[in-house]
């Protein structure tokens, strides 16, 4: 398998106007490979955004280094190339969306990069009906829905054509409708084409749909691996202020009264079939 | 309520006059306002007259509307009437106690009002019948000879295209810092001049530190997307002049031509 | 009793006379009694938002009647300000609406907009810091250096300086942590214990709801579609699903559970009360 995105011994500080300098990340190994669907979990301050924000060259680490596609982060004539290849959605889509009319704004990345108009018409089109906006492509951005606009800041980055996409809490600020189209958009991306997806989030729902799950606390990885894996670590999770989905708090419930439940489960389906199970064994 | 104001004030449609290249539409605005200052008797301003109606009625866009464009410089009008008539020396027409009207002061008065709406009908036309993102593109391009002498025309028409983008954005912020402040008792309605502009502070405050907080989000956005100013930047929505704008510079270039020619023959009012 | 908040033929519209003109709400007919924990629930563009800013006044109905603990808030339109300092309404990411110099500042902007004396200010505020869970050490800070959990924290304050009779929070745990979710909600609900004050909490998190309240609003298409305890409003899972809401994930698999045979009679919303109702089912037949 081949690595989109690796750090190596990675560490950033920053300095306060106090002259005191802030440690963000201490020491962090991680690697995300081509295709593959990462959730990076942690609460507010445990330096994920900070992390992601490594990924395409927005920050450069003090110490260690970042390597897209193999190429380090700190190339100087690499930084466009390094920006198409990682795409980044943020989490307030009004702050992200520059012209006045949603086709334009899809065109922004392109126009920068000067592509040919007729190239760009053609690629604003696919992106935006990769994301299902393409009906909306003259619609101005105030006139959408929170999950609408959300949808075309990703198509903005798609356009791009980058082999990555990554998403800083791109749903947070959205109600359940806009929650579920974006995920489901990105989910669609990634199993679609492939793209490769870095998912920051607080929502545990959204993580289980991982491939894998990368879990941050002050500045480290504190743990690693499959949904299932991870979210096993009840306590641990709720002890950095994380949770778990209900359906994997009640089977820990069941388990930790001595109930043979297995310590895997993440979906509704899972747990119906377990508890089912059990109950016509009982 | 404030979200209720409509911006921009372009009416989407696919007339002759909404065919017209933007770059040509600004050109013939420049040019129509002119016309309108060589214009120096009422003749003259018929042609003017019928010049700016048929506009109005190709574009497709309700005389109402138009009109109603007018209404807020009535006063303006009014007032510069007023000045003009009693101000101007004379032959008097009539006088009540010391105001004298005067016939070159009448005169004058409805010369200048019909130049004044003239002006705001014709130049409103540019703006109902071309998007806002039209016109910024069409400035860009105007402007880019000058790049040459360090003009910024992509910074400037980027700066545009970004207050046109964000100002429905803030207007709904305005509203709802407004709700939330009144919702703690802020009282925005009564007092005197200084307590209003006091009460102004709880919205004016937090709107800044939002709106400064997104244009700080909006420029790593932007450099996600690769935006490094004007240089090597091609654009999706290509702009060709056709025969539609050669034609439209041809009519506007005989109504300057008839009215400089009417200004010959028919003695001048000013 | 009467009830702390009556709302009657209530209806509103927006841009009327416009051809954009819609009904927000429409004919809303509503009673909660004094000391309730109420869940509001609807989706984006339900009326829910519409709802509550009539209940301080800030919406003012086209037609019907609110009253607030008996008094009918539009008979007089000069004691508005006093109703909204009755009905405290935080809004949405409220940290944005804080402007002062000093935390203590800035909570103390709505108690000074009451006339209230010095001395009934300062206690207010610093009652009003400890009840959501923040040092006394921050009043004299600027708001702008908090985090943004503190700030939203410090915003809620503001509101419960006022000592409102009726607290409403639009979304308060939007955009947080988990952590910071269960931290703000926990206070709410200490809040609501220790003052007995009447509480609308609007959610999208039917979990949270289940958790916290004990009585549930739902709103859908500009209409009142039920205003009932937690229980029964969760029993109805197929209408509320329909509308575009989710029930809790626990109330999605006993749902299922019951299609097959299993806890027919039972209504579940919480993992607590599942953990408890399965140990004593399973624990049962082993014996």
């Amino acid at each position: 398998m081949t690595e989109q995105i690796v750090t190596k011994n990675l560490k950033f500080e920053y300095e306060q106007e106090d002259e005191q300098k802030v440690l963000v990340i201490k020491d962090m190994n991680i690697k995300i490979n081509k295709g593959e669907f990462v959730a990076i979990l942690g609460h507010n301050g445990s330096g994920k955004s900070t992390l992601a924000k490594h990924f395409n060259a927005i920050l450069l680490p003090t110490q260690g280094a970042v390597f897209v596609d193999g190429i380090d982060t700190c190339t100087p004539n690499q930084l466009f190339n390094i920006r198409k290849k990682v795409g980044m959605v943020f989490q307030n889509p009004d702050n992200q969306i520059v012209a006045t009319i949603v086709e334009e704004d899809v065109a922004f990345a392109l126009e920068n990069l000067g592509v040919e108009p007729k190239e760009i018409r053609k690629r604003v089109k696919e992106a935006l009906e990769s994301v299902e906006m393409y009906q909306f492509k003259d619609h101005a951005p105030h006139q959408l829905s929170g999950g609408q606009k959300q949808r075309v800041a990703i198509a903005g980055i798609l356009a791009m054509r980058p082999e990555c996409i990554v998403l800083d809490e791109p749903t947070a600020m959205l109600d359940p409708r806009g929650r579920k189209e974006v995920l489901d958009t990105i989910i669609d991306l990634n199993a679609r084409y492939s793209t490769t997806v870095a998912l920051i989030t607080h929502y545990m729902d959204e993580a289980a749909k991982a491939d894998r799950i990368i879990v941050v606390d002050h500045g480290e990885v504190i743990m690693e691996g499959k949904p299932s894996e991870v979210f096993s670590h009840v306590e641990k999770l709720k002890e950095i202020g994380l949770d778990v989905p209900q359906v994997t708090e009640l089977c820990y419930n069941l388990r930790k009264e001595g109930i043979d439940i297995p310590d895997d489960i993440i979906t509704e389906e899972e747990c119906i079939q377990a508890l089912e199970k059990l109950l016509q064994n009982a | 309520m404030l979200r209720d104001i409509t911006l921009g004030q372009y009416f989407i449609g696919n007339s002759v006059i909404h065919r017209i290249d933007p770059r040509m539409k600004i050109l013939l605005t420049i040019a129509f306002i002119t016309m309108l200052f060589i214009v120096k008797n009422f003749i003259g301003f018929a042609v003017a007259i019928v010049f700016v109606f048929a506009v109005i009625f190709l574009s497709k866009i309700p005389l109402k509307l138009v009109v109603k464009g007018v209404k807020p410089i009535v006063p303006l009008i009014i007032f510069t009437s007023l000045l003009n008539m009693f101000f101007i020396s004379g032959k008097t027409l009539f006088e009540i106690g010391f105001l004298k009207i005067t016939v070159e002061g009448l005169n004058l008065a409805i010369f200048m009002s019909v130049r004044i709406i003239l002006l705001i009908m014709g130049t409103s036309m540019l703006t109902y019948t071309t998007s806002p993102i039209a016109l910024t593109d069409a400035i860009e391009r105007l402007l880019n000879p000058l790049k040459k002498i360090k003009f910024p025309a992509h910074e400037m028409a980027m700066m545009m295209t970004i207050a046109l983008r964000f100002i429905p954005t803030l207007i709904e912020e305005t509203d709802k810092i407004m709700s939330a402040q009144k919702a703690r008792g802020a009282d925005l309605e009564s007092g005197n001049l200084i307590q209003r502009a006091k009460a102004l502070i709880p919205i004016l405050i937090p709107l800044f530190v939002s709106a400064f907080m997104r244009a700080g989000e909006l420029a790593m956005a932007m450099e996600c997307r690769c935006y490094q100013g004007g240089q090597g930047r091609t654009r999706m929505r290509e702009l060709h002049y056709s025969k539609l704008d050669v034609y439209s510079a041809i009519i506007m270039a005989i109504s300057i031509v008839l009215i400089v020619l009417i200004n010959i023959f028919v003695p001048t009012i000013i | 009793m009467s009830a702390m908040i009556k709302v009657e033929n209530l209806t509103h519209i927006y841009s009327k006379d416009t051809p954009f003109e819609k009904a927000a709400i429409k004919d809303v007919n509503l009673e909660i009694e004094e000391g309730e924990f109420v869940g509001v629930i609807g989706h984006t563009g339900s009326g829910k938002s519409t709802l509550i800013q009539h209940l301080n006044g800030l919406l003012k109905p086209d037609s019907g009647k609110i009253y607030i603990d008996g008094q009918d808030i539009w008979e007089n339109k000069k004691n508005i300000r006093q109703v909204r300092f009755n009905v405290g309404l935080v809004f949405q990411y409220p940290e944005y609406q804080l402007f002062e110099e000093t935390v203590a500042k800035d909570i103390a902007f709505g108690p000074t907009n009451m006339g209230l004396s010095q001395d009934e200010i300062n206690e207010r505020v610093e009652q009003a810091i400890e009840f959501v869970g923040l040092s006394r050490d921050l009043l004299q800070k600027s708001p702008f250096e908090l985090s943004g959990g503190q700030k939203r924290r410090v915003a809620i304050a503001g509101v419960i300086a006022m000592r409102p009779k009726v607290l409403i929070l639009d979304e308060p745990t939007a955009g947080l942590d988990p952590k910071g979710r269960d931290r703000i909600l926990s206070q709410i609900k200490d809040y609501h214990k220790r003052t007995g004050s009447t509480i609308l909490l609007v959610s999208h998190s039917m979990e949270d709801i289940a958790k916290f309240a004990n009585k549930a609003l739902v709103m859908n298409e500009s209409k009142l579609f039920a205003y009932d305890t937690v229980e029964n409003i969760f029993k109805q899972s197929d209408s509320i699903s329909k509308m575009g809401l989710s029930v809790p994930q626990i109330t999605k698999v006993f749902d299922k559970l019951s299609e097959k045979g299993y806890f027919t009679n039972e209504n579940i919303y919480t993992v607590k009360y599942a953990t408890d109702l399965l140990l004593k089912h399973l624990k049962k037949e082993e014996q």
